[in-house]
């Protein structure tokens, strides 16, 4: 498209247009109606409903207004007779085979083909004979087809083919009886499918999980934030009633464009889960009671007192959710900090924390997330991209589709929906130094002096081809980026990757930045939430202890908040002995589980995602504030509001709060403006080590296994995307252990023994062993990543 | 003077009094209309508009599909429905409540169903000790609808001439 601008006439109105663009769009912008199917604005044009039929003048017949460039001078009528002739023509026969079952169709009530045939439709059908019905296929856990309303637009399959990037989804046969369908027979994979719900313009494809249990006019649409990325896509909820019937995205350019990753589309059945705790309990000589909020906050506060008195308050631990809101992170490190300790911390699934002092003031992505898009290469350190953060992984898409080189390092060879430039799969013991050799090359061709200490990490780098390729896209591209990912910041030599993953930014001219896991992840860091700084990134006089220290030293009491510590933590059975082995539990949790009451003492019910008010700040810095939009289930209260009354019990100063939004402003006052610099800010480690001895253990994190309200989403359960507790090794490793797919194997670690399923899974690499993690099978293992051995059971 | 004179005679003789005894008197001499309720009942129209009734199939499917355009119309709130899926996949309500409290008998309800579930039956002789004995219950409602099929389909049949 030029900028040329030219001028056209629609229905006697004289309007600017921009040369090569197709009609639809010029009236779409002027706000004149044009009814469509096929059109949607992020999809290619496809101009086979015919819908969308126009009159030009000079032409002999109406024209498509999707598929007809403009032109300067052109005269259109969209009223005119032989428009709305054609477009009644095109409703007749677009109804001649659409079943009259708008009763009982999940659309109703939204269905453009139903508001079409308000406006166009006849009252009485000509049509006499047969109409065609198609099989329903079961195409997963997520969407319902119902293929016989399809009209056939092929929104879906150009869908599956441009965004999603998975041709699952196609059309066989033609004219009357094409069918929309997976060639196979089987599940649609990809982690952005729901949006084919939103595409649909007739009920051929709705939500399963919602699937008949309200209709459209019940609802009630309120705004909210997507809590289980670090993109912050913005949501629209739908409400009927006291209760949340389904998630839709809500457009902004900025972030999530119109689309929505299918765990923040279908998270929200975590809400109603059975196992939501209602009311407060206390355990007292290990049977569970319920209480009223007074007696067990004073409970609660009477034994930390205890605790505080006896063992003085260093011996309490703080965990927090990194999806709590920054309003709930900041009051419970002031909470924390009042009783007088810094063990505080929501970096859950870390531990490597040496360098923690001269991180940024938060883990940004370095960039805007539209401007994913622009990079003309990005080198991807240490992550799943594509399930972690769906809207991310779509933009970096966009820009591999315009010839972008996407580089990975990874220790697992993961699928990507678009061409990879280079990979290097290697074992997390060798990540740095692959990181050592790309730098190595680099600097080999910089004219810049290097210190002594870059020149001895690098000097045991050897270097390949691939290392070269990867160094040469980076220095070639003017506008490149290196971001870590979530299997970065799990790794055990975190620091070193970040350093060097800095230093190979900073010599290629590139920019740097991170893909942070959750929702808050950088409201953890701005709220103070961290053990070394307080709210605003500000260096703390002392240093507590940082979340895997808080479980290694078996402190004596912990608070957690939104936490389920066996799963969401960094070392799942340290985690479990520290919460067993303690004195006193306060879990301020929204979900009552076996673990969680074997090991607690009190159990304080707090609200969830869209019950509870507060803010989000996502990972390129944006703070997204939302409103609590259903009343809490039960006796469930937000958390600030648990954490005002306890800093209240314990006298501490200023937790007189009588609104969320008084916190935040005393969370944004003290925050600043959100900005950070990621060059610069990493410490070099002495030397960087090889790790190549024995087995090694990798852990993923499966999209939907994130954290506790997933954990709980019955259809994302039901999907591919969970933890399986089983063992994945490559077929070497399975032969050189007589291990077969299915078999029983017998992993261990750190001289625990768990008996596990193996998969033959061969995007592990040699001598490395998959487990993914949140799994109660391998809650006994351990640390996410270490030395692990594994025999035929 | 000639017209106080006229006055004062047609006073004097009750004239006024007179005249509305005779429109008393016509009716003391005509047929009774009265019915003696409840031994004797008025003819019902076939499009009486009384009690609610949920309807099944003739092979014991209920015919609600849940698409709840009753509930929609009804102008004074009086329904509410809560549906779900069946095992079988189909559309079924869990709850179908009419608050007959509330209910003003328009009709609606019975026009907008697309599966002539539910109907207004000719019932209009019930009542209720307590407040939730007017409340319609989904099981209630069908048992009425089983009770009193043959005079609803009846009724169904006559009116579907003028439809």
């Amino acid at each position: 498209m030029s900028d040329e601008q030219i001028t056209i006439e629609v229905d006697g109105q004289s309007l600017k247009a921009n040369k090569g663009q197709m009609l639809i769009e010029v009236t779409d912008a002027n706000n004149i109606h044009v009814p469509r199917f096929c059109y949607h604005k992020k999809l290619t044009v496809a101009a086979n409903c015919r819908m969308c039929l126009v009159e030009v003048e000079k032409m002999p017949k109406p024209l498509p207004a999707c598929a007809t460039p403009v032109m300067d001078g052109m005269k259109v009528k969209t009223r005119s007779a032989i428009a709305v002739d054609a477009q009644k023509s095109i409703m007749e026969f677009l109804l001649i085979n659409h079943p009259l079952d708008c009763p009982i169709c999940d659309q109703g009530g939204e269905c453009e083909l139903q508001d079409m045939a308000m406006g166009y439709g006849g009252d009485v059908s000509r049509y006499q004979e047969k109409k065609r019905v198609v099989k329903d296929k079961n195409i997963g856990p997520l969407i319902q087809t119902d293929l016989t309303r399809c009209i056939h637009c092929t929104r879906c399959v150009r869908f599956g083919e441009e965004v999603a990037g998975l041709r699952e989804i196609g059309a066989t046969g033609r004219g009357e009886n094409m069918e929309i369908g997976t060639y196979i027979e089987k599940s649609v994979r990809s982690e952005m499918s729901g949006n084919i719900i939103d595409l649909c313009p007739v009920g051929a494809l709705t939500s399963k999980p919602f699937r008949y249990t309200a209709r459209t006019w019940e609802l009630i649409q309120k705004e909210g934030i997507a809590p289980h990325d670090s993109v912050g896509s913005n949501i629209h909820l739908h409400i009927k009633g006291d209760r949340v019937k389904r998630v839709v995205p809500a457009s902004n350019e900025a972030i999530n464009e119109v689309w929505l990753s299918d765990r923040d589309r279908f998270s929200y059945e975590g809400i109603y889960s059975d196992d939501r705790l209602q009311v407060p309990m206390i355990k007292t000589e290990g049977v569970w009671k319920e209480l009223d909020w007074e007696t067990a906050l004073t409970f609660a506060k009477d034994r930390l007192s205890d605790i505080i008195a006896a063992h003085g308050a260093e011996q309490i631990g703080f965990l927090a959710a990194p999806s709590a809101t920054t309003e709930e992170l900041y009051l419970l490190q002031k909470f924390a900090r009042g009783l007088g300790t810094d063990n505080i911390d929501g970096r859950l699934r870390q531990v490597d924390f040496s360098d923690q002092d001269s991180v940024p003031q938060f883990p940004w992505l370095g960039k805007s997330i539209a401007g994913i898009e622009t990079v003309q290469s990005a080198f991807l350190i240490g992550s799943h991209v594509r399930k972690e953060q769906p809207i991310i992984n779509h933009r970096l898409r966009k820009a591999a589709l315009k010839g972008a080189a996407i580089m990975l390092l990874n220790p697992i060879a993961y699928d990507y929906n678009y061409p990879i430039a280079e990979k290097r799969i290697v074992a997390p013991g060798q990540m740095a130094m692959e990181l050592a050799a790309v730098l190595k090359v680099l600097l080999a061709s910089s004219t810049q002096s290097i210190d002594d200490q870059i020149q001895q990490c690098i000097n045991n780098a050897t270097v390949s081809d691939a290392h070269k390729k990867i160094a040469k896209r980076l220095l070639e591209a003017d506008n490149a980026i290196i971001l870590l990912g979530n299997i970065a910041t799990a790794h055990p030599q975190f620091s070193s990757l970040r350093a060097l993953a800095g230093l190979l930014a900073k010599y290629s001219h590139a920019q740097f930045g991170y893909l942070s896991e959750a929702a808050n992840s950088a409201g953890v860091w701005l709220a103070g939430a961290v053990p070394h700084r307080t709210a605003g990134g500000k260096k703390n006089s002392q240093t507590g202890m940082d979340a895997n220290k808080m479980l290694q030293a078996k402190l004596r009491a912990y608070m957690l908040m939104g936490v389920e510590p066996e799963l969401d933590c960094w070392d799942s059975r340290a985690a479990r002995t520290a919460m067993q082995e303690a004195e006193l539990v306060i879990a301020l949790t929204a979900y009552r589980s076996d673990e969680i009451e074997n090991y607690a003492d009190v159990m304080l019910p707090i609200s969830v995602f869209a019950e509870t008010a507060g803010t989000y700040i996502n990972n390129e810095g944006n703070s997204q504030s939302f409103t609590g939009v259903v009343p809490p289930l039960g006796e469930a209260r937000p958390a600030w509001k648990i954490l005002r009354v306890l800093g209240n019990m314990f006298e501490l100063n200023g937790f007189d709060y009588q609104s969320v939004e008084q916190v935040y402003n005393e969370v944004r006052q003290q925050i600043g403006d959100i900005k950070t610099d990621n060059m610069d800010r990493w410490q070099l480690p002495a030397t960087i080590e090889s790790n190549a001895t024995g087995l090694q253990r990798i852990t993923e994190i499966p999209m939907n296994m994130i954290d506790p309200l997933c954990r709980r989403a019955t259809a994302l359960q039901q999907t591919k995307d969970v933890a399986d507790g089983a063992v994945h090794i490559n077929a070497t490793l399975a032969a050189n252990n007589k291990l077969d797919n299915a078999d029983n194997a017998e992993v261990m670690q750190d001289e625990k023994s768990v008996i596990m399923k193996v998969i033959i899974d061969d995007r592990v690499p040699d001598n490395c062993v998959l487990i993914q993690s949140a799994h109660p099978a391998q809650i006994d293992l351990g640390a996410a990543f270490g030395l692990i051995k594994i025999a035929k059971a | 003077m000639l017209n106080k004179i006229k006055n004062y005679i047609s006073s004097l003789f009750l004239w006024e009094l007179l005249k509305g005894l005779r429109l008393t008197g016509r009716y003391m001499f005509k047929r009774k209309i009265t019915v003696q309720y409840p031994e004797e009942k008025t003819p019902q129209s076939h499009r009486f508009r009384g009690l609610h009734a949920l309807r099944r199939y003739p092979n014991g499917e209920e015919r609600c599909i849940a698409c709840k355009l009753c509930e929609a119309v009804c102008p004074a709130v009086a329904i509410t429905i809560e549906s779900e899926g069946r095992d079988d996949g189909s559309r079924r309500t869990t709850k179908y409540d009419i608050d007959l409290t509330k209910c003003i008998f328009c009709g609606f309800c019975e026009e907008s169903c697309p599966v002539d579930s539910i109907v207004e039956t000719r019932i209009f002789e019930y009542h209720g000790e307590q407040r939730g004995d007017l409340l319609m219950t989904k099981s209630r409602l069908l048992e009425i609808g089983d009770l009193y099929e043959k005079q609803v389909a009846e009724d169904r049949a006559k009116d579907a001439l003028y439809r």
